[in-house]
């Protein structure tokens, strides 16, 4: 497959990758980019568990071509912290157990994290809805929507 | 042993110098940010440039003798480094040392539809692809069986030769006198029950990575597993290798519900594919193939009988279970016991008997899932406990109270049960649920129903056993002041490796900051059984505990030389160790390091745990499965509504009670209840395997249905401490016991609502309207003055 080149911003960075056509991007992150916090938790769009932003947007990068998202901002769950700290998100998803095993975790932050930018202040209804598509086997989700509220401001 | 658990949130004086405590305390994970911010390294993580990418070919016949396996097109392909098939293994394995019947690839016979019978190892993906599509095997078909029914027929062809009649063990106890127990009833109600097959679906698919050293003869490997001591016999095992040549390596594990607690044959294929290959192979199965990979809860058929008094007594019990158990041994024999000696225990039950089948049949191979063996039964006891408290019309809750035990005590199969919180947690949920005021009063279509369940803290006999304790634990202190835990128990999610160092550091008075946490590298840290029948807070706890009392012995002695006193007036503040009651400023932890090192070099401790011979169970054949140090006890009720059009179930509020004993960490024991009852919720609402001829048609995350946040009703979890004389700290298990009580309790709350008994799981639309349709004719015919 003939490649061409990418480029992108990923997690505030300018890059620029030879891409095959038909590379996911799932596996331009995990096995181009080296980041390999983003997860494969299904054969394709049944988990959520790799969800990245794609232009602030959550977007199942399993499903999506990597070529698909040339000159858009991509940001992973490397790109959460800032100077070395962990977001609000993931320091609330740390510290109300929100996250057990921790591999439905990034694409479930990430996904919290769109939602967040969308509606800084959600209800728990539109935290279900967000977060509706990502699957979570360890937590029963109850600390789930406490951190995210807890993120947002919603709870102490 | 026998420490004196603090209470939570001590209060504390103004200026007083007390060490933090760790214990009792809400810890956020020790490996949480890790896990938060991307870093955390799972198996299939570990990205090597020369990886080459391996590849399973799976049978596409449920059952058939295989005549031959052609691998001559695959191997030729360029870029294809290794073929394997079953000739080129002949060793079986299996997690039971009496009932290994399963080789890495399969040699003669396939089983079930998704079978592997050969491996590719090939340098990139689209190559092993490819190789798999040259791959052709000829057979005879055989009559295949995926239900117990057809496979236990007769004139079935058994799937293993001795094992005829497909029966892969039947279980026949009988404690008590039950003929007279029910001689003594005032009523006896027996019901049938049937639960679908369900799966973990932990959300991280399999994986390994084996990497072969071929100039030494040794193999690396890291894999997903929960037992990665087991891992390492049957690697070695397989492979004719010596246990020496063999490292196997836990990385971060994305759960496993018990998926886990097996040596997989994927991961002696890795290893099979490395060392053919002479190098590297990266194994990284499908979420179909982990679906496939299976070992879950088999489809149960339960038929139980209760007698009971007429003030509520429960006077004897039986109970038959027909379980499918897939075409492999796995743990299935464990899995058949479980179900009846747990059918004690819970409550007082004078007479008991058991009739268990475990059934071969052509199907993936089912094995131990989250409340091994208890689930089910436990659902159809405690529904048809719903059933007799109507009869004689008595309150749910109150005819249970009838029966507690009343601890310590032996049970007639020989459990000891030596605390039991089980009233405390039947208070909580009649109180928090408004129970008394709510019930039978809401609104049509709206029920509430209640359950108990309980489980073990952790198996009294190891699948292994070599007389060893039954877990040890290190702790490495050196001239950086650092303190080194090393374990081998299996953190998979579930928080292990910060309940052991929360309770060192509690010990030695240091917070989490002087610990680190080295779990499960088999060069490094010691052999532990793995995490399993939910024994790590209750034996690896202990021996921590051990381990730590250990070294503060050591560094109060080191102490005491400074300071020129004895021991014994040694305080150990944890950062600082002075003379009791003197005003000294006292030695500061790195001082009292110096010393001890000066002593001795770089400090090594152990601590260990071993269940005395008492907690063991009895001497009748399957007695070793059932007994443990200490049970852990639940109860739960759960709302629902149902839409009587559509069939729709819809769970709106569990109130959840655990007795864990001690909550060492209550954030991770709320988080453990929660993730166990939601997990029931699964099996009760939706969750379901199912096969067409074989095939199984939901082996994904949209057909397979794991409820989704939306689903997800809030859990209110209440934590009841009984305090357990043998617990660390008096604490017991966390993580399974919740999971039981919720699926009858979702039960009793639908015929609560609707006045209908659903006496099948998952209780999915069509099922109800189905109940709701019969439910409807019947009462159409007895209908009196119906037209002729
Ligand atoms: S990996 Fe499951 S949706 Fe992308
Ligand atoms: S934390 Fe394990 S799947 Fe969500």
């Amino acid at each position: 497959m003939a490649k061409a080149i990418l480029t992108l911003t990923l997690n505030g960075r300018p890059r620029e990758d030879a891409v095959s056509h038909n590379v996911l991007l799932i596996d331009y992150l995990r096995e181009i980019a080296h980041l390999t916090g983003t997860k494969m938790g299904c054969d394709g769009g049944e988990c959520g568990a790799c969800t990245v932003l794609v232009d602030d947007r959550p977007r199942l990068s399993c499903i999506t071509l990597a070529h698909s998202v040339a000159g858009k901002r991509v940001e992973t769950i490397e790109g959460g912290a800032r100077d070395g700290r962990l977001s609000q998100l993931q320091r609330a998803f740390h510290e109300r157990l929100g996250s057990q095993c921790g591999y439905c975790t990034p694409g479930m932050i990430m996904a919290a994290e769109g939602l967040l930018r969308r509606t800084p202040k959600p209800s728990t209804e539109e935290i279900r809805q967000g977060l509706s598509g990502n699957i979570c086997r360890c937590t029963g989700y109850t600390k789930i929507i406490e951190a995210v509220r807890v993120a947002a401001g919603d709870a102490t | 042993m026998n420490d004196a658990p603090p209470a939570h949130a001590p209060p504390r004086l103004v200026g007083e110098r007390v060490p933090p405590r760790l214990v009792g305390e809400r810890v956020p994970l020790i490996d949480g940010v890790e896990k938060v911010s991307g870093a955390a390294k799972y198996t299939a993580d570990f990205t090597h440039a020369d990886a080459l990418v391996g590849r399973i070919w799976r049978s596409p016949y449920s059952h058939a003798d295989i005549l031959d396996v052609d691998v001559s097109e695959a191997r030729a392909l360029p870029g294809v480094v290794a073929v394997l098939t079953g000739d080129d293994c002949d060793v079986p394995f299996g997690i039971l040392p009496i009932a290994q019947n399963e080789y890495p690839l399969a040699r003669q016979r396939v089983r079930y539809r998704g079978d592997p019978v050969a491996a590719v190892a090939a340098v990139d993906e689209a190559t092993a692809e490819r190789a798999l599509s040259l791959i052709r095997m000829r057979v005879t078909p055989l009559p295949a069986y995926c239900d117990p029914k057809s496979a236990r027929a007769p004139g079935a062809v058994p799937l293993h030769e001795n094992r005829p009649g497909n029966l892969e063990r039947d279980v026949h106890h009988q404690f008590g006198d039950v003929d007279a127990g029910f001689a003594a009833a005032d009523i006896i109600v027996e019901r049938s029950y049937a639960c679908a097959e369900v799966t973990h679906v932990q959300m991280e698919p399999d994986a390994s990575l084996a990497a072969y050293d071929a100039e030494r003869d040794r193999i690396t490997l890291h894999t997903v597993s929960q037992v990665p001591y087991y891992v390492h016999l049957k690697v070695a095992q397989c492979l004719g290798m010596d246990t020496s040549q063999i490292r196997v390596v836990k990385p971060f594990i994305g759960g496993g519900f018990g998926h886990r607690t097996e040596t997989l044959n994927f991961e002696i294929i890795a290893c099979l594919l490395a060392r053919a290959a002479r190098g590297r192979v990266r194994l990284k199965l499908s979420r179909e193939e982990t679906m496939i990979t299976h070992r879950g809860r088999p489809r149960t058929d339960v038929t139980v009988k209760v007698g009971v008094t007429r003030d509520g007594k429960i006077t004897a019990c039986t109970c038959e279970t027909v379980q499918a158990g897939g075409a492999y041994g796995g743990y299935g024999i464990v899995t058949v016991l479980y179900a009846g000696s747990l059918l004690n225990a819970i409550y007082d039950i004078p007479a008991v008997r058991y009739d268990g089948y475990r059934i071969y049949t052509n199907t993936p191979p089912c094995g131990a899932m989250r409340g091994h063996g208890s689930v089910n039964v436990r659902y159809a006891f405690e529904s048809l406990l719903d059933e007799i408290a109507r009869e004689i019309q008595t309150d749910p809750i109150e005819l249970r109270r009838r029966n507690l035990l009343r601890a310590p005590l032996r049970t007639i199969n020989d459990l000891m049960v030596e605390s039991y919180g089980l009233p405390a947690c039947l208070d909580y949920v009649e109180q928090a649920s408004g129970w008394r005021e709510r019930r039978g009063r809401l609104p049509k279509g709206k029920g509430l129903g209640i359950a108990c369940s309980h489980y073990v803290s952790g198996a009294a006999k190891p699948v292994h056993w070599t007389g060893e304790p039954h877990a040890v634990v290190n702790l490495k202190l050196d001239f950086d002041g650092g303190i080194t835990l090393l374990t081998g128990a299996a953190d998979i999610g579930q928080g292990s490796s910060t309940i052991l160092a929360q309770i060192v550091g509690d010990v030695l008075g240091l917070d989490l900051s002087r610990l680190t946490v080295v779990a499960n590298d088999s060069r490094i840290t010691p052999k532990d059984n793995g995490s399993y029948s939910s024994r790590v807070t209750f034996m690896v706890g202990n021996a921590a505990l051990e381990a730590a009392k250990n070294l503060k012995t050591l560094l109060v002695a080191a102490a005491a030389r400074k300071l020129e006193a004895q021991p014994g007036d040694i305080e150990c503040l944890g950062e600082v160790y002075r003379v009791r009651g003197s005003q000294d400023p006292g030695l500061p932890f790195g001082a009292v390091v110096k010393e001890a090192l000066a002593e001795s070099g770089t400090i090594t401790v152990k601590g260990t745990f071993m269940v005395p011979r008492k907690y063991q169970g009895g001497s009748y054949r399957g007695a070793a499965v059932g007994p443990s140090m200490a049970y852990s006890y639940a109860a739960a009720v759960a709302e629902v509504t149902i839409d009587e059009d559509s069939g729709r179930v819809t769970v709106d509020k569990v109130w959840a009670a655990h007795d864990c004993g001690y909550a060492l960490n209550p954030l991770s024991v709320e988080g453990q209840v929660q993730g166990a009852v939601w997990m029931g919720l699964g099996q009760a609402l939706s969750e379901e395997i199912r096969y067409h001829d074989g095939l199984p048609v939901a082996a994904n995350m949209i057909d397979y249905r794991v409820p989704t946040i939306v689903e997800s009703p809030d859990i209110e979890v209440k934590i009841v401490e009984s305090v357990d004389p043998n617990g660390p700290f008096g604490a017991k298990e966390a993580s399974e016991g919740a999971l039981a009580s919720v699926i009858p309790a979702v039960a009793n709350a639908v015929y609560d609502a609707i006045g209908i008994r659903l006496r099948e799981t998952p209780m999915t639309p069509d099922r109800v309207l189905a109940a709701i349709e019969r439910h409807e004719r019947a009462q159409r015919r007895n209908r009196p003055g119906r037209a002729a």
